[in-house]
């Protein structure tokens, strides 16, 4: 909207906004820029250390390979959740009981606290127990999420998208539902294939709220931290300790303050850099 | 190309449709010669674009038969008729080029890649897209978009009819006149079935050779303009077309003539048209402005407004609570305030139930 | 192809069920039960998960500090944003797109990052261990969110909207409160929806910030979890209990939730 009015008195306006979110970000953002350039032995005594922790965390193996696991799982529920995610959006009712039905029950994992889902599936999957664990072991499978890493990786990968297929498959059928009936009208009037009809009609109205989708799927899994946390804990070893767990263990299991908070601002850094790229770049034909 | 009927077809967008309010489309029986420029009139929600989707094929009608050159086509798909419209919103393909979005009808039916060619540099050439070609659809104004319409509706060759949703709707006012003789200019050259669907009687009647005009479901008459405008079959007919609409006044039966508030009418009225006045519930007197002149003696009446339009003056008189419109030429007197009018000789028809009553007796 | 085409939906709908229906029935079971056999349903259903949850406070009281500072979080959030997002609807002032990027950038702090020093910050005004110090806290993300929202609902109304109410003599504060606000309700109430939603299932920094008395219920269950041994049938009561009211928000805002998503911009 080119028609805004320029209007100074506008910051009294996002005054409290601002106060209230510098409050929560600068001030602690403060606090964790401090602790990564020093070090400290106790009672409070502080040396000044540059960017000693920077490059320590840099070579570090262990940010290495945590970075790694957060990349791959993160990459794999991408290509999982949004295929997914607008296939089901795709088929789902376009008027009638059907749609409040699906729209309210496919709403509620987004709904459950992030810990229940983690504990949900600790018990749905486990060996003796767990609907899922004792079916697959009773078909065969040696199934054991908490001993074998490609079995706690599955497990792991499978609850995120339980959790989170939901929020493409909403995403994806409001931008669906905002396309005019013409369009599909005319596509059938132009005998237009049903694959055309996605590629050319459906898929460029979705560009937007798929842009939006991946972000927020990007960003969230790779701050992933509670889910995993409470069905592995971080195992079996090292296996699915993602980054934000093991960013938790160093700064309060650990207490290596420095190193914890130069991994979290490198840790930001990441996901800020990744998110503008992506966004600039799906955006860069937008007016 | 092909001559379209609908044969008895009735139309629901509801599942369990009852009483006749239920219908979109009640009982229509009509036939589309073929090569014919039609224009499909009404007001809005009459059913007209249910009509366009039923003939286009998006629409599966609830009762009745539609015919291409006799065939069939009740249960076919959009896809197997044949058929090109054009909606009343632009839909372009975002992603695609101009070109490529006029190519897009003829590719999916894979014509040959010059013939396509041809084909769109000509229909851009009509609509003056050639500078375009190349252009990404989404960056055009809404006119560029609903000429990308329009030319994807024209670009296929060999289609049975060419229909047209109020395509003018988003179009500039200078535009529209343009694109309109583009259209009729078209037709002349290809021949094809053109239907045209419009609420805008100036519209229809400049880009028709055959008008219909429908009303609440019903398709109350079709026929060419001057047919239309002299012999209005319904009184929403003379109501619509025409400017001012024909004037519809009640009408009373006295001693068995024909009367308005005891003025008889010219004309005699058969003993079954008389029996038919007395059984029917809404008896009216349909008079075109045309018809109406001021007289020394006649029926008295008050002078409420006078509109000069140049050519014309439109009168508006009032009788007996009763507004009566009437065309006076330029330079004859109009009576200050109190004056008489008389019909002219055949002038005024007899309406039953807003449908027009013949002398005889029969509804035409 | 049309006939299939409820297959995929039915199957997903099927696969979020499983574990839910799994929670459930468990919760029904008596430990014995749950340890000693793999059963598909409850053989001897017991409601003695759901009543110890009922009648130990510290138990219940978890719920209850959840309910408050997610309830302070989103009316807070909206309050604040209200006439923020009004002024990035309406108005250009300095800064105004960098502030507003800025705001959205906190959407991406890991809240792991900002534990610790959450953890300093709220003792140091002593707000630690009270629902105050976590619903704040949950304004890092609700805040820029409930903006966001906030805006696209209102860039949707016409300006012509509030110049017609100055012309009749509407004062600002009027204006905003007696027109302006009842027609955006339902952005108003798609923005509480979301705040509801993230303030309720996030847990890492809720957890961090308490530790007795403000303690939420995701904790309390973590807690039992790890301390009293596999009491899985109490752990399953509790996880069953946190479905309610997330279903109770969804239920209520069922017509909005595809209106509320179509707000697709960024």
């Amino acid at each position: 909207m080119s028609t805004k009015t320029v209007n100074q008195k506008a910051w009294f306006m996002v005054l409290p906004v601002v106060l209230l979110v510098a409050f929560n970000a600068v001030i602690p953002l403060m606090t964790v820029v401090n602790y990564s350039l020093q070090e400290t032995f106790g009672d409070n005594v502080f040396f000044y250390e540059g960017l000693t922790w920077f490059e320590q965390v840099l070579h570090s193996e262990r940010f290495h390979a945590a970075l790694g696991r957060q990349a791959a799982f993160t990459l794999i529920i991408l290509l999982i959740e949004i295929p997914l995610g607008v296939a089901i959006a795709l088929a789902m009712p376009r008027k009638g009981i059907g749609v409040p039905v699906c729209l309210v029950l496919m709403s509620l994992p987004l709904l459950i606290p992030w810990n229940v889902v983690g504990a949900m599936w600790n018990i749905f999957a486990l060996p003796e127990i767990g609907l899922l664990g004792k079916t697959l072991n009773s078909l065969g499978f040696d199934y054991n999420y908490t001993r074998q890493p490609f079995d706690a990786w599955a497990t792991t990968i499978a609850m995120d998208v339980w959790h989170w297929t939901s929020l493409v498959v909403l995403l994806a059928y409001a931008g669906l539902s905002a396309i005019p009936d013409d369009f599909y009208q005319a596509a059938r009037i132009d005998g237009a294939s049903r694959w055309s009809v996605f590629r050319y009609i459906q898929l460029p109205k979705l560009k937007r709220v798929l842009t939006i989708a991946i972000l927020l799927r990007f960003m969230d899994s790779f701050m992933i931290y509670t889910e995993p946390f409470v069905l592995t804990g971080g195992g079996p070893g090292n296996t699915t300790t993602f980054l934000s767990i093991d960013l938790v263990k160093m700064a309060l299991g650990q207490f290596d303050l420095g190193p914890a908070a130069a991994m979290s601002i490198i840790y930001f850094l990441v996901i800020l850099l990744v998110s503008w790229v992506f966004y600039t770049y799906t955006m860069r034909h937008e007016d | 190309m092909a001559e379209i009927s609908l044969s008895n077809v009735r139309h629901s967008y509801l599942d369990e449709p009852g009483e006749d309010a239920d219908w979109a489309l009640k009982n229509v029986d009509l036939v589309w010669e073929d090569g014919g420029a039609y224009a499909l009139l009404g007001s809005s929600g009459c059913g007209k674009t249910t009509m366009l989707n039923l003939i286009s094929g998006l629409l599966t009608p609830t009762e009745g038969r539609i015919l291409f050159d006799g065939k069939d086509v009740t249960r076919n798909q959009a896809e197997a008729r044949n058929i090109a419209q054009v909606f009343q919103f632009p839909v372009v393909y975002d992603t695609m080029t101009v070109r490529q979005n006029l190519a897009f009808p003829l590719k999916n039916r894979g014509v040959a890649r010059y013939e396509i060619d041809k084909r769109v540099r000509e229909i851009a050439g009509l609509l003056d897209l050639e500078a375009s070609l190349d252009k990404r659809a989404r960056g055009l104004t809404a006119d560029g978009k609903q000429k990308i319409s329009l030319g994807r509706g024209l670009v296929r060759s060999d289609v049975n009819a060419i229909l047209f949703d109020e395509p003018l709707t988003v179009i500039d006012p200078h535009l529209k006149w343009q694109l309109r003789s583009k259209l009729k200019e078209l037709h002349q050259r290809v021949g094809a079935t053109m239907i045209y669907v419009t609420h805008d009687q100036t519209e229809a009647l400049t880009f028709a050779d055959q008008v219909v005009v429908m009303h609440d479901g019903h398709v109350v008459q079709s026929g060419s303009p001057v047919e239309l405008f002299e012999n209005p079959r319904h009184t929403f007919v003379g109501h619509f077309i025409g400017s001012p609409g024909m004037n519809v006044l009640p009408g009373t039966l006295l001693n068995g003539k024909v009367t308005y508030c005891g003025y008889s009418l010219d004309g005699e009225y058969s003993d079954k048209a008389i029996d038919r006045i007395l059984n029917s519930e809404n008896f009216e007197i349909g008079v075109r402005p045309e018809n109406i002149h001021f007289s020394r003696e006649g029926i008295p009446v008050e002078v409420t407004r006078v509109d000069d339009t140049g050519r014309m003056k439109i009168v508006t008189t009032r009788h007996n609570q009763q507004n009566i419109r009437l065309i006076v030429p330029e330079g004859e007197a109009v009576p200050e305030q109190q004056g008489y009018i008389q019909f002219s000789p055949g002038g005024a028809s007899v309406y039953l139930d807003s449908w027009l009553l013949d002398a005889e007796g029969g509804h035409s | 192809m049309s006939r299939i085409k409820w297959l995929l939906p039915t199957i997903y709908i099927v696969f979020l069920m499983l574990p839910i229906y799994w929670l459930l029935n468990m919760s029904f079971k008596s430990t014995n039960e749950i340890l000693g056999s793999f059963t598909l349903w409850p053989q001897n259903f017991t409601l003695d998960n759901y009543k110890t949850i009922f009648t130990n406070p510290s138990w219940y009281n978890g719920y209850l500090n959840s309910i408050a500072y997610v309830v302070v979080n989103s009316v807070v959030a909206v309050l604040v944003a209200l006439p923020a997002a009004y002024a990035f609807s309406r108005y250009r002032f300095l800064g105004d797109k960098h502030l507003f990027f800025w705001l959205l950038t906190n959407r991406m702090a890991p809240p792991a990052v900002f534990a610790l020093p959450f953890i300093q910050l709220y003792s140091a005004i002593g707000l630690f261990d009270t629902i105050w110090a976590v619903a704040l806290a949950h304004c890092l993300f609700n805040v820029p969110l409930a903006v966001w929202i906030l805006e696209g609902f209102m860039s949707g109304v016409p300006k012509e909207l509030d110049e017609t109410a100055y012309i009749d003599g509407y004062s600002f504060p009027r204006f905003f409160t007696r027109i302006f606000i009842p027609t955006i309700t339902a952005g108003i109430g798609v923005a509480a929806f979301f705040c509801f939603m993230f303030s309720w299932v996030e847990l890492l920094l809720a957890k961090s910030l308490t530790s007795v008395a403000a303690k939420p219920i995701a904790a309390t269950m973590t807690k039992t979890a790890s301390s009293s041994g596999y009491e899985l049938g109490l752990l399953a009561a509790a996880g069953a209990l946190t479905l309610i009211p997330g279903a109770i928000v969804i239920w209520f805002v069922r017509n909005y939730i595809a209106k509320g998503f179509a707000l697709g911009r960024v």
